[in-house]
């Protein structure tokens, strides 16, 4: 099984990262789930990865962008994937 | 020894010496986040997998700080599975398990088909998982295995260290 290039990390029943699956699943997007816990201070990976503790946050290995935020990800998203995208 | 008769369990049909482990794909929980991982991914070495009863039962408490104890997470990958969430292995391996990952199966479909399932009297719609202890090689090949047949059971730590000096070595 090869591994998806697009990592997620998401809050269980967090709006804004279901907005992100959504867009997700719009292009057709392969990726995977990391969950994280609701505590910030449980969340040094995504510190880690992203510089912050939100989420959501994603790493795109395909084009070595990491990202929070969702609207700032759906942008880029859509941008890079979406009809008319680089 | 206690001078009361320990609870026998019944004969089960169990992934025995021998056989490949069969592959299943459930959240791995690691200190930091899950994701869903198949096993056949995970096992890329020399493996210990480890049923235990649901975190917080004092069985998993006891079977974690044995893992550390013994340091067998140094010598092989330790991947445990239980019924509970993977909000309770992070919490189980906040305290205890350094370097274990552990699958979370809460309706119990890994642990019936490894043929480990256990009704526990007085928790009805529970199914847990008898305490079972698989070391495979890196083809999931099952090298030496372990399934309780009486409640409560331990693992054998002594038997454990062999088995991994025996496949590592």
């Amino acid at each position: 099984m090869s591994e998806p290039q697009i990592t997620l990390y998401r809050l269980q029943a967090c709006p804004f990262c279901e907005r992100v699956v959504r867009t997700l699943n719009e292009l057709d997007l392969e990726y995977r789930s990391r969950y994280v816990e609701p505590m910030h201070s449980e969340r040094n990976v995504v510190k880690r990865v992203s510089g912050a503790r939100s989420v959501p946050a994603i790493v795109d290995r395909e084009t070595g962008v990491t990202m929070s935020e969702s609207a700032n990800i759906v942008e880029y998203l859509n941008g890079t994937y979406g009809e008319g995208g680089a | 020894m206690v001078d009361f008769d320990v609870v026998s369990l019944p004969e089960t049909d169990h992934v025995a010496e021998g056989d490949t482990a069969p592959d299943f794909t459930r959240p791995l929980v690691n200190d930091e986040y899950w994701e869903d991982r198949a096993l056949a991914d995970a096992v890329d070495g020399p493996t210990l997998l480890l049923f235990h009863p649901m975190d917080g039962a004092f069985q998993g408490t006891y079977l974690y700080n044995t893992v550390d104890d013994h340091g067998w997470a140094a010598d092989v990958d330790v991947l445990g599975v239980s019924i509970s969430t993977p909000y309770a292995h992070k919490r189980l391996l906040a305290d205890r398990g350094d370097g274990v990952r552990v699958f979370s199966d809460p309706g119990a479909g890994v642990i019936e088909e490894y043929g480990l399932a256990h009704d526990i009297d007085g928790m009805t719609g529970v199914t847990e998982s008898r305490p079972a202890v698989f070391l495979l090689d890196a083809d999931r090949t099952v090298e030496y295995a372990w399934v309780a047949d009486e409640h409560p059971a331990f693992p054998d730590a002594e038997a454990i260290d062999d088995a991994v000096a025996d496949l590592v070595d």
